[in-house]
């Protein structure tokens, strides 16, 4: 039957064919404009599997910030004009992928910087791989911290950037100021380590954290975990909620109906919660809890919403934009920043200029410190019913970050500073 | 007096993690252990049946329906086991028959299955998915109803092409209506997406100190419902017998008359079906997402082992003792009725206190049980058939 074959075969080819012609016009659509020669920098996200969701919306506000970029001109280095194209990969929500794709960015397209990552075990699949390349890593998310690589850029809020005010400000301000703790969270490594530090930092207020429960990942199953803090919290008290994707949906749905609910002196704070993760749960079920970012789309000043009407613009009016999208966008100009300072693409210059590198992010005014994070305005946020966070508190100007958590009793008296060789990494105080 | 509402309680709160186990696994219980099925595309089975309650709940929101919105639970019902039932026959046809005595060979087909059923509904719009499976259950069921001596003889392809014609006519026209009355339809959406409740179904009832929320109520009665009405099915219609008759003994029930292709793609079918019902379930309770399915999967296969494969009766008592043990266990009673305790075996009884270690806790538990009782708590008597 060779008729059979030959029209497998020719299947295969016209599959084939139409593969590459998708994959072949992924980067680089825009016009061309006056340049002098192009850079190619690479994108690493999940596009498929569970992160997708979250991880696509980052791609989307990189390639919105390097179209900003290139109309505006380019990368100027050396008096020559760079134009931005990107090299997209798909890390499909799979660590070992993400470490495979970071190898090939650096060594096969040779992009002189990576933009990627969401989860912490992503990141932590990757970072050896920079290091061992001496490539460089701009990573976008709020995180645990404990952590302080060379070749990493961290342009999300670390501990005290988030969870400490976020703590401080249900302990002392919100409606249950006062009332005891209790700690839920998904169970892996950023809600632990962030509840660790919630508990030394209660302790030294004085507060007191009467429970603390971890849902495995894949578990949608809070009926025992709502029993348990109905028994520990009969008279209300603040949540602390770590929970993942999915499982806050499950969470704050049947909290709702178990009448933990503000109404009854029940107040959530969430540190996985933004704009967009509230349209998918459902902003009825959110009413009146709390969210802790530094970028939230409410702001009401002029960058923060031509950041947001330029997003709705490119990609839809019923699209949001939220602090992850933010930290990915700021982390482009900076990056575009550092190359114009060093006057070269060259890591190591680009490294040592980054620092103190100035950008009026739609947040505010943001700062590259030493120890390769960025100072930033904490905000403290309660869900509206329209979805969105209504300002409540805002800190005054940018906090600095502080990459080895202070409450957490490994790292107390540690610090990371790359602007000086003798200290590097971790350093004592 | 405390002792008693504690009791109650824990005994409420067990009982609705049960239902929610229980509901899902139940199909599961029907194609795995009556049809030695390995199933796992189960779990998007369920996705499938929330996602029609998300749709069924988009078109009780226009406004030729919005006055009957509270009833939408009661349409998403039978119209989440239809397209549940539909995609499960699709797949007994194209894919599982092939592979019946093959377990290996299924379980990877079926866990491609599940992953293709995943990316489906992340890229395809939900207007044209439903369009499909109209036109599915059309094309599928049309044959069956026509007089038999139309789809005979040679005429029979051209009757069976009409149909086919015809039924992808009407799906193609089901999509774009669906599409442009419910315009977030008409749309390809990988996020998950919000089943409300109407209000009635919301919040809780108090009686006597115990809070039981309505969703739990719900559930435990769409269960109690379900697993009555397949233990009738099974035991008194006549396709029960003819499906319990092909499952003690295939090539005799053939020999007898009993047309056992049609009892495969039946039983598979309310099988199927039944994960859909569990899918509204549980879009009550938490999120619908691609993913939705993979979280119960797991959960499905522990109980129907743990029951004993093959056996209804099973399936309810391992997952309501599965249920009761998890709230034991993860909610820490234990503590909370003896505070007293020494305190040794209170920081035992606290370490395990967490939903976390709960779940190791029971896993261990199911592990010891099978070495003594390697078939399940109510082992299969007598012969099975194809072992």
């Amino acid at each position: 039957m060779p008729s059979i074959k030959i029209r497998r075969i020719a299947a295969g080819a016209a599959f084939s064919v139409v593969a590459f012609s998708l994959a072949a016009c992924g980067p680089g659509d825009q016009a061309a404009g006056d340049f002098d020669d192009t850079v190619k920098v690479g994108i690493l996200h999940s596009l498929t599997g569970t992160m997708a969701i979250s991880e696509s919306t980052l791609v989307d506000t990189q390639k919105m910030a390097i179209d900003e970029i290139n109309a505006a001109g380019g990368v100027e280095v050396d008096g020559k004009k760079y134009k931005i194209e990107y090299i997209v990969e798909d890390g499909a929500s799979d660590w070992p992928t993400f470490a495979e794709k970071a190898a090939k960015l650096i060594d096969q397209d040779e992009v002189p910087v990576v933009f990627g990552g969401w989860t912490s075990a992503s990141r932590k699949a990757m970072l050896p791989v920079f290091e061992s390349k001496d490539a460089f890593l701009y990573y976008p998310i709020q995180y645990e911290g404990q952590e302080c690589s060379r070749n990493i850029m961290y342009t999300g809020a670390t501990p005290n950037q988030q969870s400490e005010p976020a703590t401080a400000f249900m302990f002392k301000e919100s409606p249950a100021a006062g009332k005891p703790f209790y700690l839920v969270g998904s169970d892996y490594v950023f809600p632990r380590t962030s509840n660790t530090i919630t508990k030394e930092q209660l302790k030294s207020l004085g507060g007191e954290v009467v429970g603390e429960d971890y849902l495995p990942l894949g578990n949608t199953e809070v009926a025992p975990i709502i029993a348990k803090i109905r028994t520990a919290l009969p008279d209300g008290g603040v949540i602390i909620n770590t929970l993942n994707g999915d499982q806050n949906v499950a969470f704050f749905k049947q909290i709702q109906d178990a009448g933990i609910t503000p109404a009854n002196d029940y107040y959530v704070m969430s540190y996985s919660i933004a704009e967009e993760e509230i349209g998918q749960i459902g902003p009825e079920f959110l009413e009146g809890h709390y969210g802790a970012w530094n970028y939230m789309m409410s702001i009401d000043t002029p960058a923060s919403k031509t950041f947001a009407e330029n997003f709705k613009k490119k990609y839809g009016d019923d699209r949001v934009v939220a602090d992850p999208q933010e930290s990915a966008y700021n982390m482009v100009y900076l990056w575009k920043k550092g190359v114009e300072k060093a006057g070269t693409f060259d890591n190591a210059a680009v490294r040592a200029a980054l620092i103190g590198i100035k950008f009026d992010a739609p947040q505010g005014p943001i700062e590259v410190r030493p120890n390769h994070h960025i100072s930033q305005t904490v905000r403290i946020g309660e869900i509206t019913a329209d979805g969105q966070f209504k300002i409540i508190e805002e800190s005054d100007g940018p906090i600095d970050p502080q990459a080895w958590n202070q409450f957490e009793p490994s790292s107390k008296g540690y610090a990371c500073d790359w602007s000086d060789p003798s200290k590097g990494e971790r350093f004592r105080l | 007096m405390w002792a008693v509402q504690l009791l109650v309680e824990s005994l409420f709160n067990g009982i609705a993690i049960g239902s929610v186990l229980l509901i899902a696994a139940l199909g599961l219980a029907i194609v795995f252990g009556l049809m030695g099925v390995i199933n796992l595309a189960h779990g998007e089975l369920i996705m499938l049946g929330a996602y029609t309650t998300y749709v069924v709940q988009l078109i009780f929101r226009l406004p030729l329906f919005q006055p009957f919105f509270d009833a939408y639970v009661l349409v998403a019902l039978p119209a989440a086991f239809l397209v549940s039932g539909v995609v499960g026959v699709l797949l007994e046809r194209t894919v599982i028959r092939r592979l019946y005595g093959n377990p290996l060979e299924t379980l990877l087909a079926t866990w491609g299955v599940s992953l293709i059923l995943q990316q489906f509904v992340r890229s395809v719009p939900l207007a044209s998915a439903t369009g499909l499976v109209l036109a599915l259950f059309v094309g599928l069921l049309a044959p069956a109803l026509l007089p038999s001596e139309l789809m005979a003889g040679p005429r029979g392809r051209f009757t069976s092409a009409g149909i086919w014609a015809g039924a992808a006519l009407m799906g193609v026209l089901a999509a774009a209506g669906l599409g442009s009355l419910v315009s977030s339809l008409s749309r390809a959406n990988p996020r998950n997406v919000d089943v409300t409740a109407p209000a009635w179904m919301r919040g809780s009832l108090d009686l006597a100190g115990l809070t039981m929320p309505v969703p739990r109520l719900v559930i435990i009665a769409i269960t109690v419902v379900a697993v009555l009405g397949i233990a009738w099915f099974l035991a008194r219609s006549v396709w029960g017998m003819r499906i319990r008759a092909v499952t003690q003994n295939r090539p005799m029930s053939d020999c007898l008359g009993i047309p056992t292709e049609t009892v495969d793609v039946l039983t598979f079918g309310v099988g199927s079906g039944l994960a859909g019902v569990a899918g509204v379930a549980v879009s009550l309770l938490g999120s619908v997402g691609p993913n939705v399915g993979t979280s119960y999967i797991v959960g499905c296969f522990m109980v129907v082992v743990l029951g004993g494969v093959g056996n209804l009766l099973g399936t309810v008592i391992a997952s309501l003792v599965i249920g009761v043990m998890t709230d034991l266990i993860g909610a820490g009673r234990l503590l909370t009725a003896w505070p007293g305790m020494p305190s040794s075996m209170a920081t035992v009884v606290d370490f395990f206190a967490t939903t976390s270690m709960a779940q190791v806790l029971i896993f261990s538990l199911i592990v010891v049980f099978l070495q003594f009782r390697p078939a399940g708590l109510f082992p299969q008597k007598g012969r099975l058939v194809e072992a």
